[in-house]
């Protein structure tokens, strides 16, 4: 006979992904009945330029959902709870479907209509745009670079991969989340406060990678030694 | 005078505001006139109020805030944006950097009394009360179109007078070939302003000629009343032909000077926001495309094609000729 579990522990094996789940896709389903509303007439919350509100509500999801995905490993290591864990891919991949919505509504509901509803004239005003404009060609980066990962993280592509050479490969998503952070900071008017705020946050949770890449250096060091 | 085609989804300008209201509106001003009677909003007696408070638009007028002013030929044919999105979708970043601050956190702007000092190389220098400036009699409404360098544009009922009655009235010396303008700055009641965003106090400036083209315009209100603080009360520039950041708010100050004077968004970033900041669909934003705009309130998807002096070059492309306009933007 198994013991009860606490219900710490009851939570963590059966409420922690479906909690996770709906959290992340509150944005979503905010973002979809307002767009409901909208498109119906009805009284909404997307202002007065829904477009604008929509692509920036999008890709600030996005950033803050791949912070958040990078805040899962300094959070198991301070506070010891292994099961988060759990959710990292889950986080992860919101953070993916987050950005792929947000390229999505820069290409339909800004290049496909400035082009007069062309798919060609589309593509070429997402050509022209990734050529011309830096903050455009670093979010692209930053969107491709997630594809890759994306596509990797069902189990099976784990085990196919290997798991050094997944590791190898998830380990873009740094290089990847400064260029989300530099294509976020390169949009702001004037001299704004805020991607120095985002930018801060990211170097707290690379520097923490560092840090403790240093200190596990140096202890093999004084092991050796 | 701007006419586009009529296309069918664009109203005439009879519909933004019907003929016979506003003839009515000019005959009641000027009845009320010839009695002595037009005057400052809220001043005059029932009937000239009462003529102020016809409706343009879709909008009322607030009887505390209406102004009477006459309606003039300077009207595009597009329909108006509506009040709640001209008086609710605002840069003023003394007020915060988000649309709605402005309208959120104006009101703790003082714009009573109001005066504007003029400096510089003019006859007559020194601090005017915004009464002894503009004559609150003669206002007249003009419909411009209004395009931010944020590709999105407005079309907006302003009411004011020409800026050029204004620059007459202060007798530049023949040496002033510019006119600059300074922005209100108080920190206690700009809660924006705490963060330098750009060098404050906010500073523009227009050549000489620009200034004195019939375009060029001292708004004191729209929609019928004085101008709410969002929109840069108690008196703001409006110049249709270039982006919306040349419409300096809330002037404190006027100068003449003969050298081209330091704006604000050149000084924050020269590549990107030129001096002449004329509305030019030729001439990207280094990080956006100014070819089309969204048109605020005009639908979800709605989008027009930007046009050259935002469709004002009839009138101003005179003052440029000659002039490369991808260098001088």
């Amino acid at each position: 006979m198994s013991r009860p579990r606490s219900p710490l522990a009851q939570f963590e094996r059966h409420g922690l992904k479906p909690l996770a789940f709906w959290l992340l896709a509150l944005p979503g389903i905010w973002m979809a009945t307002q767009w409901y509303w909208l498109l119906n007439g009805s009284p909404h919350d997307l202002g007065f330029n829904p477009i604008e509100t929509t692509h920036r509500f999008l890709g600030d999801t996005a950033l803050y959902v791949l912070m958040i995905s990078l805040a899962v490993t300094p959070l198991r290591d301070l506070t010891r709870w292994r099961a988060v864990m759990k959710i990292r891919r889950r986080i992860g991949l919101a953070a993916f479907w987050y950005s792929l919505l947000h390229v999505i509504a820069y290409l339909g509901l800004d290049l496909y209509i400035a082009a007069g509803m062309s798919i060609s004239g589309m593509f070429a005003g997402l050509w022209e745009d990734v050529v011309e404009r830096t903050y455009i060609t670093l979010g692209m980066l930053a969107f491709l670079a997630l594809i890759p990962l994306a596509l990797t993280s069902f189990n099976f592509m784990i085990a196919r991969l290997g798991a050094r050479l997944w590791r190898r490969l998830h380990l873009s998503v740094y290089p990847l989340s400064i260029l989300a952070i530099l294509h976020y900071g390169f949009l702001a008017k004037g001299n704004q406060a805020s991607p120095w705020i985002h930018g801060g946050v990211l170097a707290l949770l690379l520097g923490y990678r560092v840090f403790v890449q240093l200190r596990g250096l140096q202890g093999r060091q004084q092991r050796t030694t | 005078m701007i006419r586009r085609p009529n296309e069918t989804w664009q109203t005439s300008a009879d519909d933004v505001t019907p003929k016979p209201l506003f003839m009515n509106r000019r005959r009641i001003i000027a009845s009320a006139g010839a009695l002595g009677l037009a005057g400052l909003a809220g001043c005059g007696d029932g009937q000239s109020t009462a003529s102020a408070q016809a409706p343009v638009g879709n909008h009322s007028p607030d009887p505390q805030r209406s102004l009477n002013y006459s309606t003039s030929d300077y009207r595009v044919s597009d329909p108006l944006t509506s009040y709640d999105a001209v008086t609710g979708y605002n840069n003023f970043y003394e007020f915060g950097l988000g649309k709605g601050d402005p309208a959120r956190h104006a009101h703790r702007m003082t714009t009573e009394p109001w005066s504007i000092e003029v400096e510089g190389l003019t006859e007559r220098p020194g601090r005017y009360a915004l009464e002894d400036l503009v004559d609150f009699d003669a206002l007249e409404e003009r419909i411009y179109r209004l395009r931010c360098v944020e590709a999105w544009s407005m079309v907006v009922p302003w009411i004011g007078i020409p800026l050029s009655s204004i620059i007459e009235q202060l007798q530049p010396s023949s040496e002033a070939r510019y006119v600059t303008f300074e922005t209100y700055l108080n920190r206690s009641e700009m809660r924006g302003v705490r963060y330098p965003v750009i060098d404050w106090p906010y500073r523009e400036g227009l050549r000489m000629d620009e200034a004195t083209n019939p375009l060029a315009f001292m708004a004191v209100g729209l929609y019928g009343e004085i101008l709410p603080n969002q929109n840069g009360a108690p008196i703001r520039l409006v110049v249709p032909w270039k982006y919306g950041y040349k419409s300096i708010k809330s002037v404190v100050k006027i100068g003449f000077v003969a050298e081209q004077p330091e704006t604000s968004w050149n000084l924050t970033a020269p590549n990107e926001y030129g001096f002449y900041s004329n509305v030019n669909p030729e001439r990207d934003h280094p990080r956006w495309s100014q070819r089309t705009e969204r048109v605020i309130d005009g639908g979800v998807f709605a989008r027009r094609d930007t046009e050259m002096f935002n469709g004002y070059a009839d009138q101003v492309a005179d003052l440029y000729a000659g002039m490369d306009l991808i260098e001088n933007h």
